[in-house]
């Protein structure tokens, strides 16, 4: 008996101490991008600025550096989220906010809605998460057989986002003067992240991310398959709706703030699974975590790999990530 | 009734697979399906967990359809082993086990004391006590089996219905995962229905055996009213030696041929 439950508890506590080391390097990221850039400060002045108005630092880690790091870091946390849910969804592991087409399918709306009503430039975000919304939802049913087929569902989300890449082309052609302030839109990058554009998805992501701390006990049942998780107790279909609501929420929101920013949700959650197992109760905050300081750490590098203009954070995130990812599965399979 | 299926008809895409079938099953005994492949006695047992919605009729708990009942309320009552399971990778034991206690979890609370306690009962009575931190795909065929059936336990069902159970098993874990379930029936007075294939196992642990075939049910009865040379003629098509098995007090069958003559479609009732 004594050792059955040593061995649980010890695998537990394994997994508490890597999400504690994930929060660990979230803040030890948010501080290095602090410090670093085309001006560098030592880490105590840094933390001046933070906390000091008059210090000579301020204004770049305060108004400029600060604002990034949390936008960058809340992306992060979003699109990780996403991935993790869709992939529950869709019971799949090829599932992410930008494999099937959903963030593509959030930047239309985005761009549809700054050309159409430039005047409601705030709803940026709601019409953002709406066209991931209904992406979703339209990936879903194309693809749902029985439970949704992987093939299809990576066809139709490719499909999809070929349709809306070519309408948001379109738009840029004919709507570029439109389009002015919004060239970050599609890029994927976080350069000019300000006050204003975090508290403006803010409100979005907190929704979304409080809504994941209610999620894992039913996300674990539904890992069973339907019939299973049906007979347990849990109304799958009804959850499936919710969920794919609440990762167009996420992914809708980061969309609105950094435009497309790929291989976040599709790495991190599988980054996350090789940690902690696929067990939700952990693997969601591991995601949160990683899918933080991943983003920031890559746009940090964008920043000081190119000080002028900036390398975009997806670019560095794809050179960075894949290769990363690729030999994580490589080590997966000899093992 | 205390629980059974009623009236159910079940349609796929136009193609009616059971039309009205009735189905009671006894309080507090083991009661199987059999039939040959095809013939929705499968389908009859996912009407339970609503993967599949038959056309007409339903599923009675208490002499009330079970669509009276709350999802994880029904979840208390009856639990339901479909024949293939899917579970993550990394997933160990205990956790699969108490997942079975998700009807009873109190919104955003973890697993009680209590709970933990009927998880630790469900393992020892499966003989999966000193298991329980071990990966479920590390196990064996029967351990797994056995892992599912003490999840279901967890559930404290009244009813347990389970679809093949051992069907990807080989001889001796087909024995241990039906000993088991019969010991279940006895010592927690489940009332249990299973779908099986094996005839001289159905014969062994079965108290009623009911027979599908032609979308109907055409035979009902002890098992050495149904184990019998007719019967498998007319359901399965093959001529059969029927023995006694003195030591369970079962019948026992040796299939010899198929007989070509009955292969066409019968619907005749025969008993």
């Amino acid at each position: 008996m004594d050792t059955k439950k040593a061995t649980k508890s010890r695998s537990c506590g394994k997994k508490m101490l890597a999400i504690l080391f994930l929060a660990a390097a979230c803040a030890v990221s948010t501080l290095v991008s602090l410090c670093v850039g085309t001006v560098s400060y030592s880490f105590g002045e840094s933390l001046r600025a933070l906390v000091d108005p008059d210090s000579a630092a301020r204004l770049i880690v305060w108004n400029v550096r600060l604002p990034r790091i949390l936008c960058g870091g809340m992306v992060g946390v979003c699109l990780s989220l996403a991935g993790c849910i869709l992939q529950g969804v869709m019971r799949n592991h090829l599932a992410s906010p930008s494999t099937i087409g959903v963030t593509s399918g959030a930047s239309f709306m985005g761009y549809l809605t700054l050309v159409a009503f430039p005047q409601y430039a705030r709803l940026l975000p709601a019409a953002a998460i709406f066209g991931s919304f209904a992406t979703t939802l339209l990936i879903y049913f194309l693809a749902y057989e029985k439970g949704v087929s992987p093939v299809k569902m990576i066809l139709s989300g490719m499909a999809v986002s070929a349709v809306f890449g070519a309408c948001n082309d379109l738009i840029r052609t004919f709507f570029s003067d439109h389009l002015a302030n919004a060239a970050s839109f599609l890029v994927g990058t976080l350069n000019g992240c300000v006050w204003s554009n975090f508290s403006m998805i803010l409100p979005y992501m907190a929704a979304g991310i409080f809504v994941c701390f209610f999620l894992p006990a039913k996300m674990n049942l539904l890992m069973l398959g339907d019939e299973m998780a049906n007979s347990l107790g849990l109304r799958t279909e009804r959850f499936r709706l919710f969920l794919i609501a609440a990762a167009s929420l996420l992914s809708g929101a980061s969309v609105a703030v950094a435009g497309l920013i790929s291989f976040v949700g599709l790495i991190v959650p599988h980054i996350a699974r090789l940690i902690v197992g696929s067990d939700y109760r952990f693997l969601f905050p591991a995601s949160i975590f990683l899918g933080y300081a991943l983003v920031v750490l890559c746009d940090t590098v964008g920043r000081v790999i190119l000080p002028v203009g900036n390398l975009s954070v997806s670019i560095v995130l794809s050179f960075i990530g894949a290769p990363f990812f690729l030999y994580l599965l490589r080590k997966k399979d000899a093992a | 009734m205390y629980f059974g299926f009623q009236d159910i008809s079940i349609a796929y895409g136009g193609r009616t697979v059971l039309e009205r079938v009735n189905l009671p099953f006894e309080k507090g005994k083991i009661t199987a399906i059999i039939g040959p492949n095809g013939c929705g006695k499968s389908s009859l047992l996912k009407t339970v967990s609503r993967v599949v919605s038959p056309v007409s009729g339903q599923v009675i708990f208490e002499d009330r359809p079970i669509e009276d009942y709350p999802p994880r309320e029904l979840a208390k009552k009856i639990a339901y082993l479909p024949q293939v399971h899917t579970s993550p990778a990394d997933i160990d034991i205990r956790t699969l086990v108490s997942y079975g206690r998700y009807p009873y979890k109190r919104f955003g609370a973890g697993l009680t004391a209590e709970d933990r306690q009927i998880v630790d009962e469900a393992l020892e009575l499966t003989g999966l006590g000193q298991m329980g931190g071990r990966l479920l795909n590390n196990l064996s065929g029967g351990e797994k089996q056995r892992a599912w059936i003490a999840m279901t336990i967890c559930q404290q069902p009244k009813i347990l219905l389970l679809d093949e159970p051992i069907t990807y098993l080989d001889v001796g874990y087909q024995v241990e995962v039906l000993e088991l379930i019969r010991k279940l029936g006895e010592q927690l007075k489940i009332t249990i229905g299973m779908v099986l294939h094996d005839m001289n196992f159905t014969a062994r642990y079965a108290h009623r055996i009911y027979v599908l075939k032609d979308r109907r049910v055409c035979g009902c009865g002890k098992p050495d009213e149904i184990i019998r040379q007719e019967v498998m003629e007319r359901v399965f098509g093959i001529g059969a030696q029927i023995h006694t098995d003195e030591k369970n007090g079962c019948p026992f069958l040796i299939p010899e041929k198929l007989c070509k003559a009955s292969k066409g479609e019968s619907s005749h009732s025969f008993l």
